[in-house]
């Protein structure tokens, strides 16, 4: 068995989660104030581009030859952490987060790329504050320990909380305090159900506890019990989708972040819900996830609709790109709750594509807002004409966003709706009447800020994008082309742990109902015929 | 070659991201990059057909060619080609019009701002396009169905420096996001029964078991009823029919040239292919097809009336193009499938080719399009005028031009059915278009110029890029019409011989054509031409002998009606007041009221209550210890009352 130490210093996922963190300690000797920035900023920028190439070669080193990736546990086994609760230092990654993985390391260099000049103060706490950031959102996607899960959970709270009540905007200390109580109260309720979680599972294991998702998996309980648990889970994670009604510090958190943290937020800590949901809610709590179907669709199916509606009708720019994404984080819930094959797959997909192509449309807003200091549409019109290479890369994005076959957003949509047709029938008709909407509101949002004719005079001098914006946005747009052509490349890294999970969850319900708590004996690994069924 | 036939999208695609790319490249390079990708992927689809008519397409096969699979659980999408002898048509209109369509532009666009752009999306447009009909699976189509939806919203907000061009191409791409929904609608019910998009996978299955799909499924609707249905709302969005057909008009904000090749020739015909394509689904679902007929005779009518006030050369032309599209509705809703595509590809010539001549006409006036200051053009701009007039005999269906035989097949088709309200609708149709057109004509080439002193300084016919694709889309407007020229003319109805092995076996309506006696069949044929030249007459009498004068007679003779067609039935006002409006305040109210109000009003009140809580609380802990003895004091009293209860 590794220590922690020998797993830092390999191609392990521990030195991926905790490069960035280490990387922190130098900027500690870096210059104040603004002499030091320009090295500050290079600095971090290496620091993210090492940790990009850490991330591309564990996928590479791991990934099998027909495309697909294993489960890999950092090290073979856990390691003790606080023995005597049974708290372990557990590390695993498989096809389901890898891709999430691989997103959050390409959007943080990138996020950088897209701060050089909009970040004015405070550089190295800045650096700082992403770099722990990336190791909280890495953390949290690679824990297989429900009480290592809580902590890096909560890790990401404070440096976002920072980002925004630092650099934000105006009322940027509103915003971060709604941010941060909003998504603490329902990651509070979360420990409760994990700790009655690991309680109940020591009571039954004579007092040896266990906090490995391994182990609570196998706690058999009865459904009125799964239904409190699921509930305080499904609180957590959907505030953090966010779902409606639960989406109302979205908006603001997002109009007053600064850019890196809008790209940040809605590309990587908004998939950690819809994560939660699929590592964690739903294969605890089958039965629990089965009764709060058809609530949970009918919050994804308004969240598409409201979120649209609402978008449409926004004055500011980043507010329209904000309500967006409840829109498309609906169709990913949506997809979830289709529990089919197809839809799951789309949906892990669709949180990749919309990291890539709303963080695109951040970014570019972002542009806009280093030029002008605004983001209203009465502000802007016409800017094709100045902007040309603005133009292209807006409307690149916004046609990924809008689903347009060949971009990525599409290959995600379809897959959802063309599984949760299979499984859930007319929701589904409803959620694709949503890409009718998206049209409406994304076509709208290009159309004031580029088309027409040049309305106000500042306008006119604007600079178009520079070499650092646009390779900030060129490998955007690359993945988005790649994935909407040839998605196969994407799709088969998450098939065998989707079609295990599914199997699981199938199983699960198969059994009969327990009216106590009990502990299902391990099993070995699944047959592969069974995960092979699941894809059926 | 038929190896190569990946190659003919493939090849438009490598020219747009060239010229997208090539931003410093001069004219000529642009131009050699944009008309080169097209002209190598004509050569090499004549060179596919020519294999694929003189091997294939006797062997009574199909060409399919798979470039790579992607699987999403059970699900399997194949990227892949297929040449049959429906996407062979399809191939060969889109490639011969789309490439003279792109020679055609290098002179009208030589002026303008942005050429290089132009050809990018031109180019794109037919890598799109091409996908549309060359895709072996319903995916494949949507993706070009999409793709040229795309490059219509950019070639149609072409001038985006102008408030209309972008909010046109807005308007198209929502109006047609509408179609499409319905459409992936469809796809998902194919997927759910099927498991596939291909049509191998789905139309032998139904062929050799129609029971799959005759069921009951859901609205009261078979299942191929439901999937028909979606399939043709989508073809109602992208084909311009009522209630979808609002964005085409608007569409005219574009190029000429994109209005002829997108708007005309070949773009707002993939509704007719998609249903065409889909035939055996529409044989099995009688309800849905009588649904089509009716859609697009209304359609067929409809838009013919507003064309009778248009007064800009373009729309007149834009909503004869969407009651055309009628027509070739009528035909597939018939079952009369053969004669859908045959109009579609005579249209494609004489559309093309009117809207070429518009474009050349407009070129001379200086970007003027509207009719009532142009007159007496005919001298200035000959080969304009001579080959203009050659595509409004055939779309006014005058033997023995393209438009005849295929109007009149569709024509006959719903007589044969029996369909005799349809057939008088299209037959009126017919005569309201004679006269349309004709108007047009009159108005612009014959009386005197009625442009300013500038404009007519300027006029000039057309340079020869312009012109030689007139003459030879003029040339196709003439002899279209003989490949498929019916029995009773002495024909052997090759095209409809050719396109037999797509359809679904047994044939239905087309199966009853000859049980009508000769007689009766060559007075339907004379009886329609006779209503076209009544058109002719008509227009020759009130426009072509008094000028703008006796139409301003007749529009007030009857005004109501005269304002009604000019603004176009108020449909869009309708849309606007019945749907936009009240969309927008729904929207409007969600924001401000639901949102803002009570959902974040409850969070802030949470908040609020918290911290009004820990206000209140705050006054007890005064650091005045008697305060703290009195509340031990009031504490050890209540619980000696509780223990005592």
């Amino acid at each position: 068995m590794d220590t922690f130490l020998e797993l830092l210093v390999g191609n392990t996922l521990t030195r991926l989660i905790f490069f960035p963190t280490l990387a922190c300690l130098p900027l500690l000797f870096f210059p104040k104030g603004e002499g030091g920035y320009r090295a500050v900023k290079i600095y971090t920028l290496a620091v993210s581009l090492i940790e990009l190439a850490l991330g591309l070669l564990y996928v590479a080193t791991h990934m099998t030859w027909g495309g697909g990736f294993p489960l890999v546990r950092d090290g073979g086994e856990s390691l003790d952490w606080i023995r005597s609760y049974g708290i372990r230092y557990d590390m695993a990654i498989d096809g389901i987060s890898m891709p999430l993985v691989v997103l959050t390391v390409i959007l943080v260099p990138i996020v950088l790329l897209g701060s050089w000049k909009g970040i004015e103060r405070h550089w190295r706490s800045f650096s700082a504050s992403l770099l722990l950031l990336t190791t909280g959102m890495l953390g949290a996607l690679l824990a297989h320990d429900l009480f290592l899960f809580y902590i890096f959970w909560e890790v990401m709270l404070v440096p976002m909380y920072l980002l925004i009540g630092v650099w934000g905007g105006e009322r940027r200390i509103y915003a971060a305090v709604k941010f941060f109580l909003y998504t603490m109260a329902g990651s509070l309720l979360m420990l409760i159900a994990i700790l009655w979680m690991a309680w109940t599972y020591q009571s039954l294991n004579g007092g040896v506890w266990s906090f490995a998702l391994a182990d609570l998996l196998r706690l058999e309980l009865p459904a009125s019990t799964q239904i409190w648990l699921f509930a305080a889970f499904a609180l957590t994670f959907a505030i953090k989708v966010p779902m409606f009604p639960f989406h109302t510090w979205l908006p603001d958190a997002h109009v007053e972040a600064p850019t890196g943290g809008s790209v940040i937020l809605a590309g990587v800590l908004l998939k950690l819900g819809t994560y939660g949901f699929l590592r964690f809610a739903m294969p605890l709590f089958p039965r629990a996830t089965e009764a709060a179907q058809p609530l949970l669709v009918a919050l994804a199916l308004i969240g598409i609709i409201y979120g649209a509606l609402v978008a449409w009708v926004q004055v500011d720019m980043k507010k329209l790109v904000a309500y967006s994404s409840i829109a498309h984080l609906g169709f990913v819930m949506l997809g979830l709750m289709a529990i089919d094959m197809v839809a799951w797959q789309g949906a892990l997909l669709q949180m990749v594509n919309h990291g890539l192509s709303t963080g695109a449309l951040f970014l570019l807003v972002g542009m806009l807002y280093d030029r002008r200091h605004t983001k209203q549409f009465s502000e802007f019109g016409g800017l094709a004409k100045v902007m040309p290479l603005f133009a292209f890369f807006l409307v690149f994005s916004m046609l990924g966003s809008v689903g347009l076959p060949a971009l990525n957003g599409f290959v995600g949509e379809f897959l959802i709706l063309a599984g949760s047709y299979r499984t859930l029938g007319w929701p589904a008709v409803v959620a694709t009447f949503g890409v009718v909407l998206a049209a409406i509101y994304l076509l709208k949002m290009v159309q004031l800020t580029i088309f027409g004719p040049i309305t106000k005079e500042e306008n006119r001098g604007l600079k178009d994008l520079s070499g650092r914006e646009i390779a900030a946005l060129v490998p955007l747009c690359v993945l988005m082309l790649w994935i909407g052509v040839a998605p196969q490349a994407f799709l088969e890294p998450s098939r065998e742990a989707l079609g295990r999970v599914l199997a699981e969850y199938r199983q699960s319900l198969e059994r009969p109902e327990v009216t106590q708590a009990a502990i299902r004996p391990a099993v070995a690994v699944q047959p592969t015929e069974q995960i092979a069924e699941a894809g059926r | 070659m038929l190896e190569l036939l990946w190659l003919i999208p493939l090849l438009p695609l490598v020219g747009a991201a060239l010229n997208g790319l090539l931003a410093r490249a001069p004219k000529p390079v642009t131009t050699a990059i944009g008309l080169g990708a097209p002209l190598a992927s004509l050569v090499i689809a004549l060179g596919c057909l020519w294999e694929f008519v003189t091997r294939l397409h006797p062997a009574g096969q199909a060409f399919r060619q798979v470039l790579y699979p992607w699987t999403a659980g059970d699900l399997n999408i194949d990227v892949a080609f297929r040449l049959d002898e429906l996407s062979a048509v399809m191939l060969f209109v889109v490639t011969f019009v789309g490439f003279l369509i792109h020679v055609y532009s290098v002179g009208y666009m030589s002026h303008e701002h942005g050429y290089r752009r132009y050809f990018c999306y031109l180019n794109l447009f037919m890598a799109a396009m091409l996908m549309l009909v060359l895709g072996d699976n319903f995916l494949m189509m949507f993706v070009g169905w999409e793709g040229v939806g795309l490059c219509s919203y950019l070639l149609i907000g072409f001038y985006y420096d102008q408030a209309f061009p972008p909010f046109a191409g807005k308007k198209a791409f929502i109006v047609n996001r509408v179609g499409d929904f319905a459409f992936l609608v469809g796809m998902f019910a194919l997927i759910e029964r099927f498991g596939t998009l291909s049509y191998d996978g789905i139309f032998p299955v139904v062929e050799a078991d129609p029971g799959l799909v005759t069921g009951p499924y859901v609205l009261g609707l078979t299942f191929a009823g439901f999937v028909t249905l979606c399939f043709f709302i989508g073809a109602m969005g992208k084909s311009a029919q009522i209630p979808l057909y609002v964005w085409l008009p608007d569409a005219m904000a574009g190029p000429t040239p994109v209005s002829a090749l997108i708007h005309a020739a070949t773009m707002v015909t993939a509704g007719v292919y998609m249903v065409v394509r889909s035939n055996v689904l529409f044989q099995l679902a009688p309800g849905v097809s009588a649904l089509v007929a009716a859609v697009g005779a209304a359609t067929a009518l409809f838009a013919a009336t507003i064309g009778l006030a248009q007064t800009d050369i373009k729309k007149v032309l834009a909503y004869s193009t969407v009651s055309q599209l009628g027509y070739m509705f009528m035909a597939a809703g018939l079952g009369a499938y053969t004669a859908a595509v045959f109009h579609l590809g005579t249209h494609a010539f004489f559309k093309a080719l009117l809207f070429l001549g518009s474009g050349s006409v407009i070129h001379a006036m200086s970007g003027e399009q509207d009719m009532r200051s142009m007159g007496g053009l005919k001298k200035y701009l000959p080969v304009t005028f001579w080959t203009f007039v050659i595509g409004t005999v055939a779309i006014a269906g005058i033997p023995p031009f393209a438009g005849f035989f295929s109007k009149d097949e569709i024509l006959h088709a719903a007589a044969a059915d029996g369909k005799w309200l349809l057939w008088a609708v299209g037959l009126l149709t017919a005569g309201i278009t004679a006269f349309y057109m004709f108007r047009l004509v009159f108005m612009t080439f014959f009386g005197k110029f009625r442009g300013t002193h500038e404009q007519q300084h300027h006029l000039h016919e057309s340079p020869p890029s312009m012109t030689i694709p007139l003459i030879v889309l003029a040339i196709g407007s003439v002899l279209a019409g003989f490949v498929n020229v019916p029995e009773l003319l002495g024909g052997n109805e090759a095209l409809h011989h050719f396109l037999d092995p797509v359809y679904a076996q047994p044939r239905g309506a087309e199966a009853a054509h000859h049980e009508m006696s000769h007689g009766v069949e060559w007075a339907l044929v004379a009886l329609a031409v006779a209503v076209a030249l009544a058109g002719i007459f008509l227009a020759w009498t009130i426009y072509g002998k008094k000028g703008l004068e006796g139409g301003r007679t007749w529009a007030q003779r009857f005004p109501a009606a005269h304002r009604l067609l000019a603004n176009k039935y108020y449909v869009d006002e309708l849309y606007d007041r019945t749907i936009v409006r009240p969309l927008a305040a729904l929207s409007r109210f969600f924001w401000k009221v639901v949102d803002t109000f009570v959902i974040d009003g409850a969070v802030n009140a949470g908040a609020f209550l918290t911290e009004l809580t820990g206000d209140l609380g705050r006054f007890t802990t005064t650091g005045n210890v008697r305060n703290y003895a009195l509340y031990f004091f009031l504490g050890v009293v209540l619980l000696f009352w509780w223990i005592a209860l």
